[in-house]
């Protein structure tokens, strides 16, 4: 066991599976000899040679693309694309291509590839580097959308994404790179599509992945010293999503809350409170709310993002307006 | 660059080109008596161009085709009655009847598959020609595209990283001078082996009706590919003789432009080849009905076939079950 940053813990995923499995290249735009913009490759090349680490020039729709045809071609390609923002140059690969040659061609073939890709503000980074667009690749059949929220769940979910026959999206966040957490020597591996219980509580659910998971456990802290006992679930897998987890904590506490750092509209939280809503509409003593950011593009300016991103005290309202509503409350617009 | 084939290596390849010429001739009458669902794209006027390409591969080697794509699959090799299944769309197809003509794959003998998006295909034979470099398989990748890909974005990004890396890989132009409904000079400034030259990619030009000339320049490119050399530009001036899809009016040609096309025929050139070796009449029409009877064959197999199951392509979204609930 020894304290790891998530950056780290990343990296060593890297260096295990190929060490494991020589099957495993990486490439990508300056992961090689720089060993990437947030040095989370850093290391790779020296260590499994300019053959396995490749750096790409910055061509994001031939990164997917020839991720794809390597991958049905034998290998286990794991390419980065430098910011989440970026994925939009690569969607036809994604999208059109890799999420759909299992089923499309009648099953002959699966397509073992993993995208790493870092999302999340507060960095300044402004509004083409630093957005959250998981949504988007979780509204597509065939792909697997995992956001990993610490270092050990990001050392296990990579392995386990390297090693899933299907295209995985392995979502990093920028905020989470430098954060600490304990890595076992011999870490335990974590299934794509199991939740884990961050906090236990039985007042109200707050169903969270990513950096999003530390704001609502801090939530839980402060809502602690009032009384109120919030579970914390963490996702780790949004596509596919732990539908059993989330209902059996519903089943206990009664209130849902869901909150990540993405836009609020058309998001993961509308999905989950809908599908819950259908399953669980008896169970509900409230409506499912939900916490993400507002309808806008991510802004620049240190206090304009300050207010735009969604954070603990976000999650503390959102549980205490769940835990306040009457039958007969009216929805505000 | 002219490599003299011997009598039974041409009446090989004319053959394979009459099974796509024919294919593609049943598919249109199947198309007009509404047996074949959703778009039809025929390639018609241009079988000597992945026939002598796909001569000139190996077992190992892989092509990623266009939505243009039947001669492609053909070519390389795939099952002729799971080809007819997949376009009618039945369960026996070679994709179970999910991908249907702009689908049509067999990961078998090499086949991608045909690509629904315009220049889909280049990144993917690119990957799959890395694949080939980094598992030292000695095989070499095709990426077959039409003219109208050579404005899209990826094409110079392909050309460009499989320059960098020396991947084995050919780059296979159909140029039959229309976009779609657009002709090539309204359509692309430059001149793709010029672009070629901007790589430091070789590039030929070659009359894409001539099989023979089509197979000696594959062969010789192909073979420097696997060699090493690095990626390859193999720009086949071809011709488009159906429109776009099947029932395209094609307004947007003239008489003239449709009668050009049809004035260079690869059928027509290599059975005056094959003539003039001595082949007799007799012999290539034995051939041509040999190959008739195996389509007839096919589609009456296709014709036979069961409806795919909603199940199981349900089940085939993923390969197999997640932990969680996807949807």
């Amino acid at each position: 066991m020894a304290e790891t940053r998530y950056g780290m813990a990343i990296n060593r995923a890297l260096a295990d599976a190929m060490q494991a499995d020589s099957s495993v290249i990486l490439f990508g735009e300056d992961i090689a000899a720089a060993g990437g913009p947030f040095a989370v490759t850093r290391g790779l090349q020296a260590k499994f040679g300019p053959e396995r680490v490749r750096d790409t020039p910055i061509s994001e729709a031939t990164i997917a693309g020839a991720a794809v045809g390597a991958a049905l071609g034998g290998l286990k390609p794991v390419v980065e694309i430098m910011f989440m923002d970026f994925i939009t140059l690569a969607m036809d690969a994604l999208v059109n291509q890799a999420a759909k040659a299992h089923f499309m061609f009648g099953g002959q073939c699966s397509v073992p590839m993993v995208v790493r890709t870092p999302h999340g503000g507060g960095l300044n980074a402004g509004p083409q580097h630093s957005q959250c667009l998981e949504a988007w690749l979780a509204h597509v059949p065939g792909l697997k959308v995992v956001v990993p929220s610490n270092p050990t769940d990001a050392y296990a979910l990579l392995r386990a994404a390297i090693e899933d026959p299907d295209p995985v999206v392995f979502v990093e966040n920028k905020a989470l790179y430098s954060t600490k957490g304990e890595l076992a020597d011999v870490p335990q591996p974590v299934a794509i599509g199991r939740a884990s219980i961050a906090r236990s509580g039985s007042d109200a659910t707050i169903v969270v992945y990513g950096a999003s998971v530390a704001a609502a456990l801090n939530a839980a802290a402060a809502l602690a010293a009032e009384g109120i006992a919030a579970e914390v679930i963490d996702l780790r897998s949004i596509q596919p999503w732990d539908e059993r987890a989330v209902l059996a904590s519903v089943a206990k506490t009664r209130r849902l809350i869901v909150a990540h750092e993405a836009v609020t509209a058309f998001g993961v939280g509308a999905e989950i409170a809908a599908r819950v809503s259908e399953l669980a509409f008896v169970e509900l003593a409230a409506p499912v709310l939900r916490v993400g950011a507002d309808f806008m593009p991510v802004p620049f300016a240190r206090a304009l993002e300050r207010e735009y991103l969604p954070g603990a005290a976000d999650i503390t309202a959102a549980v205490r307006r769940c835990l306040d509503w009457k039958a007969n409350a009216r929805i505000k617009p | 660059m002219r490599i003299e084939l011997n009598q039974q290596e041409l009446l090989s390849l004319y053959e394979t080109m009459v099974l796509i010429r024919r294919s593609e001739e049943r598919l249109s009458r199947l198309f007009g008596d509404g047996e074949v669902p959703g778009f039809l794209h025929l390639s018609i006027g241009k079988e000597a161009v992945p026939v002598g390409i796909c001569a000139a591969l190996q077992a190992g080697d892989s092509v990623a085709s266009t939505h243009r794509g039947h001669g492609h699959a053909l070519a390389k090799g795939v099952d002729l009655r799971g080809f007819f299944a997949e376009i009618l769309g039945r369960e026996e197809g070679l994709c179970r009847g999910r991908g249907g003509s702009i689908h049509v794959a067999d990961l078998r003998v090499g086949m991608l598959g045909a690509n629904g998006i315009v220049g889909g295909g280049l990144p993917l034979a690119l990957g799959s020609a890395l694949a080939h470099q980094v598992r030292r398989s000695g095989g070499v990748a095709v990426a077959f595209f039409g003219d109208g890909a050579m404005s899209e974005g990826v094409l110079h990004e392909c050309l460009n990283l499989a320059a960098l890396w020396k991947l084995p890989l050919l780059f296979a132009c159909e140029n039959n001078g229309w976009s779609e409904f657009s002709p090539l000079m309204r359509q692309f400034a430059a001149q793709l082996c010029a672009l070629g030259n901007a790589f430091g990619i070789p590039a030929v030009q070659v009359d894409g009706s001539d099989v023979e000339a089509v197979r000696a320049a594959a062969n010789a490119m192909i073979a420097s590919a696997r060699g090493g050399a690095g990626p390859q530009i193999l720009e086949c001036r071809t011709f488009r003789w159906h429109g776009h899809y099947e029932g395209d009016p094609q307004k947007y040609r003239d008489a003239g432009d449709l009668a050009d096309a049809r004035s260079r025929d690869s059928l027509l050139v290599s059975s005056a080849r094959l003539e003039a070796m001595g082949v007799t009449t007799e012999r290539i029409r034995t051939l041509e009905r040999a190959v008739e009877a195996r389509i007839e064959a096919a589609v009456a197999a296709a014709r036979l076939g069961r409806a795919p199951d909603y199940a199981a392509a349900a089940a085939d979204v993923y390969t197999r079950a997640a932990g969680g609930t996807h949807g």
